[in-house]
């Protein structure tokens, strides 16, 4: 049952609400003035950006500094503790339904728009009338569309990089659990070695993204701007590597915290919630593997 | 159970006590759950006069046939920044202002579970707005393919990427808003309140929260999406690249049926918790109630493209959303049936909060009604987009959250100040209301039903006489809203009619334990439960 408990905690004033809702409005706002810079013309919305960016770094320092010397002085109970895991969860579980929402329009694509433009049930008219000689087909055949946007393009396999990437991502979900388990069982320098692992594996997996995203827009043609397939295939990755870099830096913060002695046997919620991060990113890639690259 | 040791750590908090802070300290960096919820309240009422004068501009132009006032092009901008800033502005954060009020007194908790977030959720909605608001003096001027911002058209709007970027921040504060309520819900119960004690306006929220949670990611993807078709070259929504626009309709509902219920289902629970106090009877089939929130929650999900029967879909698409859609009406028959049924045999006094709930059982139950004509596809290929469903969403929206809304500010209001607000006024203030805007919605069902479009600022010289109607009852509907703010601030600043803990003398439930105004923190030490003292202590099976 969630709700017996000690004592109550409410936590002290603090600045850094209201600092984060500046930095993330000048970060917007500047994106968005950049954005609508005519081409050439200068435009303090780069600035702007910049700024709020550095700011929601110092922010993201700074009030999780504060929540560790808090969580150190042993201020939070196990209240707390259980309401910080609920809070992790649930943002995961949202952060599931954004990717959902780019896996929904894959297969919608796939399965709907680009079969119907070839003319296939629904799309018959469509097909006839505006692109009569475009055959539905996913991949380099037509997952550009009827106007062939891009022009002529080639996938990435799944063989190569993508396998590697999959082992990586995999194996560094073990060295996590491996670390979490060393951690339970007090062994420091374990978790130390086994975390630091992970981060050097996510951190190739950055590298060999970074690799396979370069090899794309020179030797394969295949860009943002190639159709369907190219903006499903790098707004799905692009994400994932966004959430992946996250996780490595999270990651990494973790390890310092781990050599500074943070964490406990049983006290080491920071820990477990970048370990579920961490799950996360290696299941949606699973998805991503299938979806993207395999099928 | 209800004797676990639970007391306040005072060394733990001290700098809390509110004696020693300053304005800024107080409203700008609280943790506190009340302040937060105030300042909630306050933000959406003020969006709910700016969205209003939005309406009144639309009004007056649409009082005579021919273009009387406004550019067309702005017409577009203020239906799309109405619509966008009632439901962002003015209906989604009043009730988290709500929430955060009650949830924590209802449960028996000191505050929010995570309050320093909250805080952080409320403080992001005024720069969301100003971003979003801003649009409208810039360059090239706001958005205006409407609130639903579907493509080709709302790609050619220059503020795409301010009103993109002002829902992602929206997303995110309702995000951590939701994660809050639940984590509170889950967790910060007093020993004692099972789930199935809760009051049902707690029962309703927990829903809701899961519903933000999974829907409002979904909209960050599609507008994401928006946002990289317009700037980055991607073609999601380009037949020519093998996209599809309709392709933006699907994300968007997904996102915007359940959107609809996360704004009526706390509504439902407000009016739960109204009309057992004022029909002096506890309510109908309380565990009836939950499942039947729970169940429309689940049927939102699947039902989300009755929006779009006109657009083309597949054969099988129209039939399975037809029937998935009437489907909801089953548990929402229950949750009226039930209000009635509570009322039937009660003790009834009719005080404002009582006046506008039984309002909202009515209206909101027409507004039902002609949902369900919407979702029969035949007859959708003639109402869609016509100000049929215009009438149905006011109906829902207006009478419906708004009224819930309002019945919860004078039903609580008195505890949250400690005086009574005026019950003339208060009255005088129902009454308008519940006549303009009958006078204001009614006649569109006719209109639409006849033919006239929605977001069109001229019309046809046939739908003359109605729409003058409607445009009388929308100003005078306005107008008495100014009563409505006569009534708060006389309540908070002037009144001196002091206000008992109870307040209602059939009021039960733990918020009614404690002082009016409550103390600080609402319950510093847990409270101990005796089931009487809860409005559904002894549940049956
Ligand atoms: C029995 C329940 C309901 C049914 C069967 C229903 C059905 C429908 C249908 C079929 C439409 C699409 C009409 C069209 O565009 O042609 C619609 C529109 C709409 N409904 Fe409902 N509805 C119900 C309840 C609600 C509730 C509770 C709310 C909000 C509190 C709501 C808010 C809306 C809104 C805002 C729109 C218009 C969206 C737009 O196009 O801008 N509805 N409804
Ligand atoms: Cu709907």
């Amino acid at each position: 049952m969630g709700q017996q408990q000690d004592i109550y905690y409410v936590p002290s004033k603090s600045q850094w609400p209201i600092v984060a809702a500046v930095v993330m409005f000048l970060t917007v706002f500047g994106a968005a003035h950049w954005l609508n810079a005519e081409p050439g013309e200068s435009s303090f919305g780069k600035t702007l950006l910049l700024i709020g960016f550095i700011g929601i770094l110092l922010m993201f320092f700074g009030w999780f500094r504060s929540v560790i010397h808090e969580s150190m002085a042993g201020r939070y109970n196990s209240q707390v503790d259980r309401s910080f895991r609920m809070g992790m969860m649930w943002f995961i579980f949202s952060e599931v339904m954004f990717f959902g929402a780019f896996f929904g329009a894959l297969f919608y694509i796939r399965m709907f728009s680009v079969p119907w433009l070839g003319g296939y049930g629904h799309g018959v008219l469509t097909h006839q009338f505006l692109w009569s000689d475009y055959a539905a087909s996913w991949g380099s055949g037509g997952g550009n569309g009827p106007a062939h946007v891009g022009g002529s393009f080639e996938t990435v396999g799944p063989w190569g990089l993508p396998l590697l990437n999959t082992l990586i991502l995999l194996s560094s979900s073990v060295t996590v659990t491996i670390a979490h388990h060393a951690l339970k069982a007090g062994h420091r320098g374990k978790v130390l070695l086994f975390l630091g692992f992970t981060v050097l594996l996510g951190a190739s997996f950055l590298y060999c993204q970074a690799h396979e995203y370069m090899e794309a827009y020179k030797d394969l043609n295949l860009t943002l701007g190639t159709g369907v397939y190219g903006c499903t295939f790098f707004m799905l990755t692009g994400f994932h590597g966004l959430h992946v870099t996250l996780g490595t830096i999270m990651l990494a913060i973790i390890w310092l915290r781990v050599l500074a002695g943070h964490f406990s046997k049983d006290h080491h919620f920071g820990f477990e919630a970048v370990a579920w991060y961490w799950h996360f990113v290696d299941v949606v890639w699973l998805g991503l593997f299938m979806f993207v690259y395999i099928l | 159970m209800a004797q676990a040791a639970t007391h306040d750590h005072h060394d733990e908090h001290h700098d809390e006590h509110h004696e020693h802070q300053n304005f800024f300290q107080r409203w700008v960096m609280s943790t506190n759950h009340k302040d937060i919820g105030t300042l909630y309240l306050v933000f959406s009422l003020l969006m709910f006069f700016i969205g209003g004068s939005f309406a009144m501009v639309i009004r007056a132009e649409l009082f005579k046939p021919g273009m009387q006032l406004v550019q067309p092009y702005f017409f577009n901008e203020m239906t799309t920044m109405h619509a966008l800033v009632m439901i962002f502005g003015a209906v989604m954060p009043a009730f988290v202002g709500l929430g955060n009020w009650m949830i924590p007194m209802m449960v028996g908790a000191p505050d929010m579970a995570l309050p320093r977030m909250n805080n952080l959720s409320f403080w992001i909605l005024p720069f969301a707005f100003a971003l979003m608001l801003s649009t409208l003096f810039l360059p090239g001027g706001g958005p205006a393919g409407g609130w639903t911002m579907y493509p080709p058209l709302s790609l050619q709007s220059a503020s795409l990427a301010y009103v993109v970027f002002a829902v992602h921040l929206m997303g995110i504060s309702s995000i951590m808003g939701a994660i809050n309520i639940i984590a509170t819900i889950l967790n910060m119960r007093a020993p004692g309140m099972d789930l199935l004690k809760m009051p049902v306006f707690v029962w309703s929220w927990l829903i809701t929260a899961f519903l933000l949670i999974a829907v409002m990611p979904v909209l960050a993807g599609a507008v994401t999406m928006l946002l990289t078709d317009k700037y980055f070259n991607t073609h999601f929504f380009d037949a020519a690249g093998g996209g599809d626009p309709v392709l933006f309709q699907h994300v968007f509902w997904f996102f915007g049926h359940p959107e609809v219920y996360i704004m009526i289902l706390p509504a439902f629970g407000i009016i739960s918790e109204i009309i057992p106090t004022f029909a002096r009877k506890p309510i109908f089939g309380y565990k009836a109630m939950v499942f039947a929130i729970a169940s429309i929650a689940f049927l939102s999900f699947i039902v989300w493209a009755h929006h779009m029967f006109a657009v083309g879909l597949p054969l099988g698409a129209e039939i399975f959303f037809m029937y998935a859609t009437m489907l909801i009406a089953v548990p929402t028959g229950v949750k009226v049936f039930n209000w009635v049924a509570t009322m039937w045999g009660g003790s009834m006094t009719f005080e404002t909060p009582m006046l506008f709930a039984v309002a909202f059982v009515i209206l909101f139950t027409i507004g039902g009604f002609s949902g369900l004509m919407l979702a029969l596809v035949p007859a959708d290929f003639a109402y869609h987009d016509t100000y049929f469903v215009v009438a149905h969403f006011h109906y829902v929206l207006v009478t419906g959250a708004i009224f819930a809304i309002m019945a919860a500010t004078y039903y609580w209001i008195p505890k949250w100040t400690g005086h009574m607000y005026s019950e003339f006024w208060g009255k005088v203030h129902f009454w308008n209301s519940v006549v303009w805007v009958n006078v204001l919605f009614f006649p569109q069902h006719f209109l639409g039903l006849a033919g006239m479009p929605r977001r069109i600022p001229d019309y046809n010289v046939a739908f003359a006489n109605f729409n003058m109607i409607s445009s009388i009852g929308g100003f005078l509907f306005g107008a008495s809203q100014l009563i409505f703010l006569g009534v708060i601030i006389h309540c908070v600043w002037f009144s001196k009619k002091k206000a008992t803990d109870r307040v209602w003398e059939g009021a039960k439930g733990l918020e009614w334990t404690l002082s009016s105004p409550p103390p600080h923190h609402s319950f510093s030490v847990a409270p101990v439960i005796h089931d009487e003292e809860l409005a559904h202590g002894h549940v049956e099976d």
